[in-house]
């Protein structure tokens, strides 16, 4: 668990001060995985690096596994850190020592015997899905295979919080998915709390339980994934949603945009809406995704002007909230429709 | 005295013949004792040189280390401390070795109680050489990417881990290359050395090769301490090549392989 308070972060140079992490409150539950998005800038890396205590606080407290790290010594601190696992975004390997010798690290470091870190290192590998490539040098390792090797070493020591520092950043799609899967995966088997930083919306979709916007030093908004999905306020939740463009609307028609807004949103709602409103629905876009097996998203569907008032009423029955997306009211009342799927 | 009486009649009659008057002194040394005079003279150098890098290597690195560390962008960032350290570094790398070595005299006699021979240019060397590697490996520390280290404190190490994993280890091919560099000075400061009577190659030359114009030992002097540089320079270049993770690739513009063409060229 991971519990930072009241945490502040500010540079000094010369007369010149500048605040990183302005009163930062943030809470990583155990076995949760707690995304922080931002723009470049933000203090996304350094209230990571804050964790660790790589960085020091100016204020506030960091308390990982109800140790509060400020207040420990130097001795204290590293015994600490063996309990935090971090990958970093550059993975961080060692260049002159194989995958085998980079997991070894923290064991070497801690000094567990040969034959002891021989066997927990083979296991890592194996875990990581890289016991074939144990002799390999980073060189020799795609962009993938090296965050694994960087994850196998964040996991040598048995840490119950994990600090992913952009640890995806910079992968190819297929890389980072797998990268994902296997960061869920260790969370479900170890009951890791993970703190997961990055900048990529998409990459907070497919691991994060909940996520927090972190701007200018504040963190702006947070909350459970589905529940910022669910909110068509949520700024947030707007970031994370894929947005589409819609085909234009035929003539004399209304155009709205339905968000889901509820767990249960029957999958047939364009015939049931069409059924209900007396009127064929055209779908212009959307977006529909499973999450942890509930399912979100949003479309854009256009009703003839005719109807286009009742819309609202029965799509809130579905469990859709409806926005109007028209300027102004549509001149022209001869109605042209298609029905799409 | 009686030798000039004994070789001026010669001189007068090989004058009068018409031939140059260094012919007529010729004290050169004969082909056959040249290698009885340089070798040893060779071996010298290398037991000076040995001894320095020696000294060198084991003040240096913890020298330089600490240097890095202290440093701004270092483990234990102390100004003050900093400062001085590189000022009196700086000045050690600023004196010219023959300076240096005039200049450190009493301090040569005090801690080796001679002021001429092998013992007494190690003294000098060695300063010049701690010196000169110090800012060497502060350089090849500097290189090392800085995530090595958060790295290796996120791990866990204790600040002497870091600096024996992080930043020594992973600088080893650069500091390597910089030993090349600096043993390379060291035979260099050893010639020099060489006229303060510390013996070696480069004694030899000045004595026989310049201040008896000896042109033969001259030149031999010169051609060993050529292969002497070349040898350990190859060696270096080895031992940077064995150490680094990536293969250095040496190609050789004249060995030219069908590969290296574009491809369009190389269908043709």
């Amino acid at each position: 668990m991971i519990s930072l308070e009241q945490l502040t972060k500010v540079y000094e140079t010369g007369s010149h001060r500048t605040t990183v992490l302005d009163r930062v409150d943030f809470r990583v539950d155990t076995g949760e995985i707690a995304a922080v998005v931002g723009p470049s800038g933000a203090g996304k890396s350094t209230l990571a690096q804050c964790v660790t205590l790589l960085e020091r606080p100016t204020s506030g407290s960091v308390v990982v596994n109800g140790d509060d790290l400020t207040r420990l010594g130097e001795r204290d601190l590293r015994v600490a850190r063996r309990r935090i696992g971090t990958v970093f975004q550059s993975d961080g390997l060692f260049g002159r020592r194989t995958a085998a010798q980079n997991v070894a690290l923290p064991l070497e470091y801690l000094g567990v015997t040969k034959a002891e870190t021989r066997r927990r290192v083979a296991e890592l590998l194996d875990r990581v899905g890289l016991g074939h490539r144990a002799d390999a040098r980073p060189h020799e390792l795609s962009g993938g295979q090296r965050q694994r090797v960087g994850i196998a070493r964040a996991l040598a020591l048995r840490p119950t919080v994990l600090l992913s520092d952009e640890a995806t950043s910079g992968l190819d799609p297929a890389s980072t998915t797998s990268i994902v899967d296997l960061l869920r995966e260790l969370r479900d088997d170890l009951g890791l709390s993970i703190l997961f930083v990055t900048h990529e919306m998409d990459t907070v979709l497919q691991i994060a339980d909940t996520v927090a916007r972190l701007d200018h030093g504040r963190i702006v908004e947070r909350g459970r994934v589905l529940d910022l999905l669910r909110d068509p306020a949520s700024a947030l939740g707007a970031a994370l949603r894929p947005t589409r463009p819609a085909a234009g609307a035929p003539d004399g028609s209304r155009t709205w945009r339905l968000d889901y807004v509820s767990a249960d949103v029957p999958t047939d709602w364009p015939t049931t809406l069409g059924s209900a409103l007396g009127s064929p629905v055209s779908l212009l876009g959307a977006s529909i995704e499973t999450l942890g097996g509930a399912t979100v998203g949003h479309a854009t569907v256009a009703v003839p002007e005719a109807v286009a008032a009742r819309l609202p009423g029965v799509a809130v029955a579905l469990g859709l909230t409806a926005r109007s997306l028209d300027p102004s009211p549509a001149p022209t009342p001869t109605p042209e429709q298609e029905l799409v799927r | 005295m009686s030798v000039v009486n004994t070789v001026a009649p010669i001189a007068t009659t090989v004058l009068a013949s018409g031939t140059s008057p260094s012919t007529a002194y010729d004290n050169s040394v004969p082909w056959a004792q040249i290698p009885a005079l340089v070798l040893p003279a060779l071996g010298d150098t290398f037991v000076m040189v040995g001894i320095v890098m020696a000294i060198v290597v084991l003040v240096g690195v913890p020298l330089g280390a600490l240097v890095h560390n202290l440093g701004p962008a270092g483990l234990v960032p102390n100004a003050p401390v900093h400062t001085v350290l590189s000022a009196v570094i700086s000045i050690g790398r600023s004196l010219p070795f023959l300076i240096l070595m005039a200049s450190i005299v009493p301090f040569t006699r005090f801690v080796t109680g001679t002021n001429i021979g092998i013992a007494a240019a190690v003294v000098p060397m060695s300063i010049a050489g701690i010196a000169f590697f110090t800012r060497i490996v502060e350089n090849s520390l500097r290189s090392v990417p800085s995530d090595r280290v958060r790295v290796a404190t996120a791990s866990g190490a204790s600040r002497l881990q870091i600096v024996r994993t992080a930043q020594l280890s992973e600088a080893l091919p650069g500091l390597i290359g910089g030993l090349t560099i600096n043993t390379i000075a060291m035979i260099e400061y050893s010639a020099i050395a060489g006229t303060i009577g510390a013996g070696g190659i480069g004694y030899v030359a000045v004595t026989y090769g310049y201040q008896r114009f000896d042109h033969t030992v001259m030149i031999v002097t010169i051609v060993l301490l050529v292969a002497t540089v070349a040898a350990v320079q190859q060696l270096g270049d080895l031992a940077v090549r064995a150490t680094s993770p990536e293969p250095v690739r040496r190609r050789r513009w004249w060995r030219r392989r069908a590969t290296d063409l574009p491809p369009v060229a190389a269908a043709v």
